[in-house]
């Protein structure tokens, strides 16, 4: 008797869902829209205990606007006025008011209090029942990217709905990527309850994935089976499969700290760039190097703050506008004081340090001494997926190639450029370059320009990375001096080599020790080598070096 | 004037005779006038000034240390604040542990911060910190010790000039960023604080504090007087030619490295020196005296004072602070402003610094041969390396 209750039972559900594949396949919204509306009457007047069939049916019309519904009642804010039964999406503003639309057409009505209105009931099993179907609904759309991430949160948290769907939709599914890993999901669910030889097909499956689910669920599967025997096939595959996936696991965190070494290391060649010309190929002193790039990070906010509607494209505005003031501001510098130390370093080293203390108190009277905000335009946000475990942040992703991009376009302009050649044959030369009527004072302006506009052009990205304050300067003048030491003064490519060793080397040691130590432990390593090597990497050689 | 000045007597005086009469004329001056006169006399020194004035003559040991490395030996340091703070931390340790169960923990034997670090006993570095003459010979052996270390290695392999700076400001740097963390053990950002006592006097009250500025005045002019036999003396004479030109004098035969390093040890002593006795005047000592700021503030004392002349060191040092101490008063504001523009100023216009000035004032009122041991400005052609 039972059995025959329970073949009609599961006839009338097949008949259900095949007359809803004819319903969704005919596309004949107007009529699931009327059922839905039929169904949805119903909802004031049902009890709790018949609420789970209800919104069943309602979630098998397939309208258009069940998945907002569902979310609605979920989300506690279905509501029905008392006077007409009429549905309403009800959110409360304040002392007891409710902003009110309608549920089906999404028009305002007019706001009322709590007593007009009354809530539809729900409790924890129907809820979950609701996220449930809302998943399943999303398995089952249109667009691929809601799809895919629909299958991935079914594997992080596994439901049985969702996983009975998979099975049915996952011969179906034509895109790969979905179906590769709806058989994950599968595997893993296999993983947990099927017979020996269903396991074994699962590992096998699994063996390779990096998603961490995939990792949990393989090593629980490992703690079961040792209970049972120690050496069976399973163990060992299961063994074999965990290693594979920590293995490679640990060869993304080597790339991922190498990404952030990379990162970290960019911003050290952008601030120090700069002083590569300034210290490395002028031979002078500046001091006041971070404070050009406080210019530049302030230069970012101005612009920020008087184009406020072109946040997007303030950064690529910034960067012209930050050389120009940096540039000009450091052409000052050399005019007013810095050609009168010529040749006496150490006096320059401190008239710099006083001009950067100037500078600083300057920007501290004009925008006050607080942190100011720069905002990320949006294409700085988000990240590059490579695969679960592994993923490149926009933001460094930028600044690396920002950073070799000015890099490469600083060593054109050296090598390449008239300018280029003036600025070397004068830092080797000065009286030879003069007899051959270069102005070499000229030229010590400029270059000392450039490189104070390359600190600010490094001060826009810096605003990107850190506080925008008066201090900004301060905190990177120690690290870029020591990176153009280390990679050999006057040399440029050193310049690239010694800071993208150093911020390699920091991130490396950092998830063992800590940023603080990471940073003292360089930082001593650094004095050792310079004791070791006092002329960097790659010295200068011949007569330049003198 | 003109007479006083050439009275046979008088002329025979050297700068260290001269140094040694101000500081015991001032001093005696403070003590009377403090203890003597009552509050609210014209001649009354307040106790606040009292402290102040020891901490400025703190300031003039320091400056000195730096002038002894830079102004004699052409030894740029930017990182002299690490050894001022050495010295004050092997003090503070002593302090600390003097203040006994009188903390706010009530812990005999453990520093308040340690005890809130739930730290059982004290790091093995700490052992001794109790005694007076292990905190002595601390004073002196820490910054000593480091200043070896590094000047051994910087020396011997012929780091000079720029690159030497740059590695001195490296080196404070990472004692800043080390002394920061609490698991140093040496109260992490906070320092340390809260010092009830020195020898059994207590720190509040004033005669202690006076006793702690005649102590720092008695401490500079020994320090000014050995500075000045040293630089009297054939050494010092070795030592002012590396700095002239140190290739000649390696040539001649002599060992740069060896004297380099000597005075780098002294002076990061007297510099040690001058931290222990800041440390209990002003009640504290914490990592912020690592800054590389502060190397920084310290070498331009030395240069508005006048590099190479000892008195012009402590000049520099009390001048400058005093500047700062009206400035930070009157407008904080222009502080920075002000000594930006000292920087800049003293180094384009003054270089030899007030003492340079003083000299040429001298001279003019009564023409005489100046005792300077060395001109401050260095020839060209053997600076640029």
């Amino acid at each position: 008797m039972l059995r025959l209750f329970s073949l009609l039972v599961f006839c009338l559900m097949s008949w259900h869902v095949a007359a809803d594949d004819h319903l969704a396949t005919a596309g004949n919204e107007q009529q699931a829209e009327t059922t839905l509306a039929s169904l949805l009457k119903q909802l004031p007047n049902t009890k709790l205990n018949k609420m789970a069939p209800l919104i069943k049916k309602i979630a098998a019309t397939s309208a258009p606007q069940v998945p907002a519904i569902l979310e609605t009642l979920q989300a506690g804010e279905l509501y029905y006025l008392k006077a007409n039964k009429q549905l309403v999406h009800a959110q409360r503003t304040q002392h007891k008011k409710y902003d009110l639309t309608d549920l089906l057409s999404n028009a305002p009505l007019p706001s009322v209090t709590s007593s007009a209105i009354k809530k539809v009931r729900t409790n924890n099993r129907i809820r979950r029942q609701i996220g449930d179907l809302l998943s399943n609904m999303e398995l089952n759309a249109k667009d691929p990217a809601i799809r895919l991430e629909a299958v991935k949160q079914l594997l992080d948290s596994p439901n049985k709905v969702g996983i009975k769907s998979v099975t049915l939709l996952h011969d179906n599914e034509p895109q790969s990527k979905i179906r590769e890993l709806m058989s994950v999901v599968l595997a893993v669910e296999q993983l947990k309850a099927g017979t020996e030889a269903e396991k074994l097909a699962a590992v096998s499956i699994l063996t390779g994935r990096l998603e961490p689910a995939v990792k949990n669920a393989l090593v629980k599967a490992l703690d079961n089976s040792t209970a049972l025997s120690d050496k069976s096939e399973l163990t060992r595959a299961l063994s074999h499969a965990i290693d594979k996936i920590e293995q490679q696991g640990d060869l993304y965190q080597i790339a991922d700290h190498l990404f952030f070494g990379l990162s970290l290391g960019s911003v050290l060649l952008l601030s120090a760039i700069g002083l590569a010309i300034t210290f490395g190929v002028m031979g002078v002193i500046n001091m006041a190097h971070g404070e050009m790039m406080m210019l530049g990070a302030y230069t970012t906010y101005v612009i920020q703050q008087t184009f406020p509607t072109l946040i997007e494209y303030s950064l690529l505005m910034a960067i012209p506008a930050a050389f120009v003031v940096s540039g000009l501001v450091g052409i000052i510098i050399e005019r007013g004081v810095i050609r009168f130390l010529k040749g006496r370093p150490l006096e320059t080293l401190l008239a710099t340090f006083g001009i950067s203390l100037i500078l600083q108190q300057l920007v501290r009277t004009i925008f006050s001494p607080l942190n100011r905000q720069v905002e990320a335009p949006q294409w700085m946000s988000g990240s590059l997926d490579i695969n679960p475990i592994f993923s490149l942040t926009y933001n460094r992703l930028y600044i690396i190639l920002f950073a070799l991009m000015v890099f490469f376009s600083l060593l054109m302009i050296l090598k390449k450029s008239s300018l280029g050649l003036h600025v070397r044959a004068v830092s080797q030369n000065r009286d030879m370059a003069r007899a051959l009527s270069i102005k070499s004072s000229w030229v010590d302006a400029i270059t000392f320009g450039l490189g104070s506009g390359i600190a600010g052009i490094a001060g826009v990205a810096l605003s990107q990375l850190t506080n925008v304050g008066p201090n900004l300067g301060q905190a990177y003048i120690i690290d870029s001096f020591l990176v153009v030491v280390f990679g050999g003064v006057g040399n440029l490519w050193g310049t690239l080599v010694a800071a993208m060793t150093l911020g390699t080397f920091n991130k490396f040691l950092e998830p063992s020790m800590g940023p603080v130590l990471a940073n003292i432990i360089v930082l001593v390593g650094l004095i050792l080598f310079i004791q070791k090597r006092p002329k960097g990497l790659f010295p200068q050689k011949g007569r330049a070096a003198e | 004037m003109n007479t006083l000045l050439n009275y046979p007597v008088l002329k025979k005086l050297s700068s260290l005779h001269w140094v040694i009469a101000i500081l015991f004329a001032s001093t005696l001056y403070v003590t009377v006038c403090n203890l003597f006169f009552a509050e609210g006399t014209l001649l009354h020194v307040s106790d606040y000034t009292v402290s102040l004035l020891g901490k400025y003559l703190c300031y003039a040991l320091l400056a000195l240390a730096v002038d002894l490395v830079w102004g004699y030996c052409g030894i740029l340091s930017l990182g002299h604040g690490a050894f001022f703070a050495l010295g004050g931390y092997a003090m503070g340790m002593y302090l600390m542990r003097q203040i006994g169960d009188r903390g706010v923990y009530g812990n005999p034997e453990l520093p308040d911060f340690m005890v809130f670090l739930n730290w059982t006993e004290l790091p093995w570095y700490w052992a001794g910190s109790n005694n007076v003459l292990f905190m002595i010979v601390m004073v002196f052996v820490g910054p000593g010790l480091l200043a070896y270390l590094f000047g051994s290695l910087a020396f011997r392999s012929r780091v000079s000039g720029v690159y030497l700076s740059i590695m001195t400001q490296a080196m404070t740097y990472a004692l800043l960023l080390s002394f920061f963390r609490n698991e140093m053990g040496f109260g992490g950002n906070n320092g340390l604080t809260d010092f009830k006592e020195i020898f059994a006097y207590s720190l509040q009250s004033p005669d202690t504090k006076l006793a702690l500025f005649v102590a720092t005045a008695i401490a500079l002019a020994a320090g000014y007087a050995v500075s000045h036999f040293i630089m009297n003396s054939k050494m010092g004479r070795v030592i002012t030619a590396i700095r002239d030109a140190e290739d000649r004098v390696r040539f001649v035969g002599y060992q740069p490295a060896h004297f380099k390093v000597w005075i780098f040890v002294v002076s990061a002593m007297l510099a040690g020196l001058a931290g222990a006795l800041y440390v209990p005047q002003v009640g504290i000592i914490n990592p912020g005296e690592f800054s590389p700021l502060n190397s920084i503030e310290i070498v331009i004392w030395v240069a508005v004072g006048g590099r190479g002349t000892l008195y012009g060191a402590l000049i520099g040092a009390v001048v400058v602070s005093y500047a700062k101490t009206r400035f930070t008063a009157i407008m904080p504001e222009a502080w920075l402003f002000a000594l930006g523009g000292l920087f800049v100023l003293s180094t384009l216009l003054l270089p030899k610094g007030l003492a340079g000035l003083l000299d040429k004032l001298l001279n003019q009122i009564s023409p005489r041969q100046t005792e300077t041991t060395a001109n401050a400005e260095k020839p060209a052609a053997v600076e640029v390396k």
